[in-house]
């Protein structure tokens, strides 16, 4: 009974972080210009890795009977570390004044 | 002063020790040690790349924060994935400017990484001084209001807990 349950916890998880994850690939692919398609890797894919590494540690937990955290560590530096790569990037997409859709408003360096 | 030369990040002491038995998986007599001798070292000998010690308030309301950011990033999620399957001409991405009323670096840090984090907005520069940073958003059609709510929801708390 209890494994069923746990099966399905994990499941779940796994499912919605294939979920997240393809939809963030699909926002890569599919935006219009290059910063709108920076928002991709920064959210979609730290729930994406988020979910699959709960999924992880909820059936390693119950495979060995103790408590398997150290997969909340992947979870803790890619929070770290995204939105500084992010930040990195759009800097330097910035610099070389990379084209935004005509759509974007406002560029406060031009006035 | 002359506790601080031997423990000069307690915080980040307690952060390491915490990430090494994480690491290792394992809560034994070995782990503990090593941790804890590791966790008073490293903070020692990289001392001179981090002169100021972030000063957190309220523990509490740091823990709070996290809770909040973690479901606004499951929200903001929610909203994103529902932006890049919907109609891309629907969308209104802008560049913001965001005054900011925040004077530690490392307090800068955690609202730029926060706002990078949940709902379609990335940060893309700190002005100089820190105070404003540029954002790019993915759909916004009221810059105002979105100002207005990160200033709300984010900053006066990271104010604070970190000023």
């Amino acid at each position: 009974m209890m494994a069923t349950v746990i099966e399905f916890i994990v499941a779940a998880l796994l499912l919605a972080g294939a979920a997240f994850a393809l939809v963030g690939s699909i926002g890569l692919a599919r935006l219009p210009d290059f910063f709108q398609r920076l928002h991709g890797p920064t959210k979609a894919t730290t729930l994406g890795v988020g979910c699959t590494v709960l999924a992880s540690a909820f059936y390693f937990s119950w495979l060995e009977g103790g408590i398997s955290l150290h997969e909340l560590l992947i979870v803790m530096f890619l929070f770290i570390t995204a939105p500084v790569s992010a930040h990195t990037v759009a800097r330097a997409a910035l610099h070389r004044h990379v084209k935004t859709s005509s759509r974007t408003r406002g560029e406060p360096w031009k006035h | 002063m002359a506790a601080r030369s031997w423990l000069p990040h307690p915080n980040l002491t307690l952060f390491l020790f915490i990430v090494w038995v994480l690491l290792m998986n394992t809560l034994s007599v070995g782990v503990v040690l090593l941790g804890a001798l590791l966790a008073w070292w490293l903070p020692s000998i990289t001392r001179a790349f981090w002169p100021e010690v972030p000063h957190v308030n309220s523990g509490w309301k740091l823990f709070r924060f996290m809770l909040l950011v973690l479901g606004d990033i499951v929200h903001a999620n929610m909203v994103a994935f529902r932006l890049i399957l919907g109609p891309t001409r629907k969308l209104h991405p802008a560049w913001i400017e965001m005054p900011i009323d925040l004077d530690d670096p490392f307090a800068v840090t955690v609202l730029a990484s926060t706002i990078s984090l949940t709902p379609g907005t990335v940060t893309v520069e700190v002005g100089r001084g820190h105070h404003k940073l540029l954002i790019h958003a993915l759909n916004a059609e009221d810059p105002d209001a979105l100002v207005a709510h990160l200033k709300a929801r984010y900053e006066t708390r990271i104010k604070e807990i970190f000023e």
